[in-house]
C-alpha cells in the first residue's frame, strides 16, 4: 500500500501542554439552530422563558437534525433570525445567564436496551461529529450494512488544533469505555485509533488505557496533512478505499472524531447534553494560547479576551484550523459544537496570482491523486462534463493545491465554487 | 473596529513563488556558466549578461505592447536568456544573439500568451531557429583557450576522440554551457534536491540514451560514458527537458517524455545528419506532450469508471 500525497505543515502545537480550561459563564449566549449538518431545527421555547443548562431549545421532526439545548441557565431574551458564517439562515435563541448555571431538573441517565433505543437516546443528545461537518452521531452510527471496523480518528492533522489531543490527555479512560460502548451496541468487531507520530504522549495515554484490548489497536501516522481526513485515514489503516458517492458504511467502516467519542460516553453515563465544546485558541496574535472549555454559543469575543487578542491587529479570525477553517466576520460570532479552534492571525501579506506554469506541485500533493489543474481549467470554461470526468466529486476541499501553488493560484476555491456550480445544474 | 478579512481556505500558503523557482534555476545553472567563464574566456559571461539583458527588455516590451500585465520580474526571461546563451558559441556575434532572444521572448513565448502557454521550450526553438539560420556562425566552435578568431574546430560529438575526463571537467570545444558536465551534474542535482525538478524526465532522457549507446556499440561502456558526457545532453535532460511548461505535469507523463527524448537524441546523433540530436529531441517531444498529458491523467482514489449510457 503506497502512502497517498499530502503536505507537510508546521505543526504550531503550542497548546499541546495546557490543560482544557472552563471559561468563565458569558452573560448571553447566541445559539444558532444549525449547529449540525442537516436540517435546522425549530425553538422549542418562547421568549421570556427561563431555561436551565442541558434544557431543550430547539428541534427538528426530520431525521437528519441534531437537538439544540440550552448552555447556559438563565432567560431566553431573544429569538433572531441568525446567518451563519458559510451556511444557510436559520433562526437562534439569545439566553441571558443568571450565572448559577443551574442542570435541567429532569435529566436522566438515558437507558438503552437494542440498538434502536440507543440510537433514540443519541437523537436528543444533540450529539454531531466534533471533528468537521458536524454529522449528526446517530445518522452516523445507523449504518445499512455490517461494520467491521470503527475507526477511531484522532489525526488532528491540521496546524495549532490540541482540542482532540487534549482530549485523549484529559479523557482516555472515557474514550476507552465509549468504543466499546459503541463497539458492543453495533456489533463491531475491531477498533483502530489513528494518531499522528507528533502526539506521542496522547498515544502513549491512550495505549496503557486500551490495556492490550486485542481488539482495539493504536495506530500511528505520518504528520502529514490530511491525514485526518476520512477516506485518507480509512486507506492509510484499512487499506479500504471509499468508491465515489459511497459511504465508509459501504466498505464497513465507520469513522468518529475521538472528541465526539467523549462526548458520546459522558452523555450516557451522566445524560448532559452536547451544551460545552472543548476549544484551542492559538493563531499568533493571542499573547496566551490556551485550551478553553466554553458553553455553546458563547461569544467568541469572550474567548479572545480571555485569551489575550490583539485585536488591533486581528485580520483573519478562523473558526477550525488555517487549511480547512471558515473566516468570521466578527468576534461576536458564537462558539458552534464543531467549533475545534478558534485562531487570530494578521492580515496576510497579499500575493499576486500568476499564471500556471504547469509545475504539477498541485498534482503531486493531491491526496485524492486529482488534477486540480484540469479542473481549474475546465471549471472556467463552465464545463460540467469535464469537471465530472475529473472527478471533482472526490475533491474534500483540503486546499494542498493552493497551499503548494507557487503562482498562487485559488485551486481549492475554484473547486469549491465549481462544486456549487454543478449543484446548481452546470448550465452555463 | 477595522473589518476582519473573509477569504476561502486554505489561510496559510507554502511560500513557494514562481520567480523564487526561476531564481533557483538560475543559481543551478551558475556552476556552469564560471565553468564557461574559466574555459572560454570572458567573452562568454558578455555574451550570457546580453542575453538575458535582451531577454528581458523583450519581455517587458512585448507586455507593454501587448498591455498585458509586466511579468519582467518572473524571472522566466531571464533564465531563457541564460539557458540560450548557454546553447549559444562563444564566438557568436551580439547581433545574432539578439535575434535568438527576440525569437525566443516574442515569436516562441509571448506570441503564444506568455508564461505558461508556449507550447515549446523558448531556448530551445531559439537555438534550432539561429542553426538553421545562421549554421556558419552557429557551429563556430572553437577550442578552451583559443582566440576568438581561431579556426572552427569539431565538437567532440564529431571528433569522437576527446578524453572522457576532458568531457567531464570541460575543456573541450562546444557551445558556452554544455562542455562541462561535471558543473551540470551538480546543477541538476541540487534542484532535484531542492524539489524543483522532478528526476522523472532527466534520468529516463540519460538513461535512455545510456542504453540505447550500450546496446548499439556492443555493450562498450566508454562509447555509452562518451555519449552521456559529449554535447548538450546533460545540459538538455537537466535543464530544458525538466521545463515545467512544456513538458508533461505528471511524473509518469515525464518519464515517457524523458524516454522519447533519449530515443531520439540517440536516433539523430547515430543515423541523422546532424551530429547533435538533443535540442530537436526536445522540441519534437514539446510538441508531443498535450498528448502525453492526455493519456497520463491520474486515476483518482475511488473513482469509479462512468456507466456506458453515461458515456453517452
Amino acid at each position: 500500500m503506497r502512502r497517498l500525497h499530502g503536505v507537510s505543515l508546521p505543526h504550531a502545537k503550542q497548546t499541546a501542554g495546557s490543560a482544557f480550561v472552563p471559561l468563565a459563564v458569558p452573560e448571553k449566549v447566541l445559539l444558532p439552530m444549525s449547529l449540525h449538518m442537516g436540517v435546522p431545527c425549530t425553538p422549542t421555547v418562547k421568549l421570556k422563558q427561563e431555561v436551565t443548562v442541558g434544557e431543550r431549545i430547539g428541534t427538528c421532526d426530520a431525521p437528519f437534525s441534531a437537538d439544540i439545548h440550552a448552555s447556559v441557565s438563565g432567560v431566553v431574551t431573544a429569538i433572531t433570525d441568525y446567518r451563519p458564517a458559510g451556511g444557510k439562515p436559520c433562526k437562534a435563541v439569545e439566553i441571558t445567564s443568571d450565572g448559577k448555571q443551574t442542570p435541567f431538573p429532569d435529566l436522566k441517565v438515558p437507558e438503552y436496551s437494542d440498538r434502536e433505543s440507543f440510537l433514540a437516546a443519541l437523537r436528543v443528545s444533540g450529539a454531531v461529529g466534533m471533528g468537521g461537518a458536524g454529522l449528526p452521531t446517530h445518522i452516523k452510527l445507523a449504518p445499512k450494512g455490517k461494520i467491521d471496523y470503527l475507526l477511531i480518528n484522532a489525526a488532528e492533522c491540521e496546524p495549532y488544533i490540541t482540542a482532540d489531543d487534549r482530549t485523549m490527555k484529559e479523557k482516555p479512560l472515557t474514550i476507552l469505555a465509549g468504543i466499546r460502548r459503541i463497539m458492543a451496541i453495533l456489533d463491531i468487531p475491531e477498533c483502530a485509533i489513528g494518531v499522528e507520530k507528533n502526539k506521542p504522549d496522547a498515544m502513549k495515554i491512550l495505549r496503557d488505557a486500551a490495556d492490550k484490548d486485542p481488539h482495539i489497536t493504536l495506530v500511528p501516522l505520518a504528520p502529514v496533512y490530511p491525514q485526518g481526513a476520512e477516506k485518507v485515514l480509512i486507506y492509510h489503516i484499512t487499506g479500504k478505499v471509499v468508491p465515489e458517492g459511497k459511504l465508509p458504511a459501504d466498505v464497513g467502516v465507520i469513522v468518529m472524531n475521538v472528541s465526539s467519542i467523549a462526548f458520546l460516553e459522558e452523555y450516557f453515563t451522566t445524560g448532559m447534553p452536547f451544551v460545552n465544546r472543548g476549544i484551542t485558541v492559538d493563531g499568533g496574535l493571542v499573547k496566551k494560547p490556551c485550551s478553553v472549555v466554553a458553553p455553546v454559543g458563547t461569544p467568541i469575543r469572550n474567548i479572545l479576551e480571555y485569551a489575550e487578542c490583539d485585536f488591533e491587529h486581528l485580520g483573519r479570525l478562523i473558526s477550525g484550523g488555517p487549511m480547512m477553517g471558515m473566516c468570521l466576520p466578527s468576534p461576536d460570532y458564537p462558539v458552534t459544537k464543531t467549533m475545534n479552534a478558534i485562531l487570530a492571525l494578521p492580515e496576510a501579506k497579499p500575493r499576486r496570482t500568476t499564471a500556471c506554469i504547469r509545475c504539477g506541485r498541485c498534482i503531486g500533493a493531491c491526496p485524492m491523486k486529482l488534477m486540480p489543474t484540469e479542473l481549474e481549467k475546465a471549471y472556467q470554461r463552465r464545463d460540467a462534463a469535464a469537471l465530472d470526468a475529473y472527478k471533482l466529486q472526490l475533491c474534500m476541499l483540503c486546499g494542498c493545491c493552493s497551499y503548494v501553488c507557487p503562482a498562487n493560484r485559488p485551486l481549492a476555491e475554484s473547486n469549491s465554487l465549481a462544486k456549487a456550480f454543478v449543484r446548481g445544474g452546470g448550465k452555463k | 473596529m477595522k473589518l476582519l478579512t473573509i477569504a476561502p481556505s486554505p489561510h496559510i500558503r507554502e511560500g513557494m513563488t514562481t520567480r523564487k523557482i526561476m531564481l533557483w534555476v538560475i543559481a543551478a545553472l551558475l556552476p556552469a556558466a564560471v565553468a564557461s567563464v574559466y574555459h572560454f574566456g570572458w567573452r562568454a559571461l558578455l555574451l550570457m549578461v546580453f542575453c538575458v539583458g535582451v531577454s528581458m527588455a523583450c519581455e517587458g516590451l512585448c507586455r507593454l505592447v501587448m498591455k498585458r500585465e509586466q511579468t519582467i520580474g518572473d524571472g522566466s526571461a531571464a533564465l531563457t536568456g541564460l539557458l540560450l546563451a548557454m546553447n549559444l558559441p562563444v564566438t557568436l556575434p551580439l547581433w545574432e544573439a539578439a535575434v535568438g532572444c527576440f525569437f525566443a521572448i516574442v515569436v516562441v513565448k509571448q506570441m503564444f500568451g506568455g508564461l505558461g502557454q508556449n507550447f515549446a521550450n523558448p531556448a530551445i526553438t531559439a537555438r534550432i531557429f539561429l542553426m538553421m539560420s545562421l549554421t556558419s556562425d552557429m557551429t563556430n566552435w572553437i577550442q578552451p583557450g583559443e582566440a576568438y578568431d581561431a579556426v572552427s574546430s569539431a565538437t567532440p560529438l564529431v571528433s569522437g576522440d576527446a578524453p572522457l575526463m576532458d568531457l567531464f571537467w570541460g575543456s573541450t570545444g562546444g557551445c558556452l554551457g554544455e562542455t562541462c558536465a561535471a558543473a551540470l551534474l551538480f546543477g541538476g542535482v541540487f534542484l532535484m534536491c531542492m524539489g524543483i525538478i522532478s528526476p522523472a524526465a532527466p534520468l529516463s532522457f540519460i538513461g535512455t540514451v545510456a542504453v540505447c549507446s550500450l546496446l548499439y556499440s556492443g555493450g562498450s561502456v566508454y562509447e555509452m560514458l562518451y555519449q552521456l558526457l559529449a554535447g548538450g545532453l546533460l545540459l538538455g535532460a537537466f535543464f530544458m527537458a525538466t521545463d515545467y511548461v512544456t513538458t508533461p505535469v505528471t511524473n509518469k507523463g515525464r518519464v515517457i517524455f524523458g524516454i522519447g527524448c533519449g530515443v531520439l537524441t540517440f536516433l539523430i546523433r547515430t543515423f541523422g545528419s546532424y551530429p547533435e540530436g538533443v535540442s530537436f529531441s526536445i522540441l519534437l517531444m514539446n510538441i508531443l506532450t498535450p498528448y502525453i498529458d492526455k493519456f497520463t491523467t491520474t486515476k483518482p482514489l475511488g473513482a469509479v469508471k462512468p456507466q456506458k449510457e453515461d458515456a453517452a
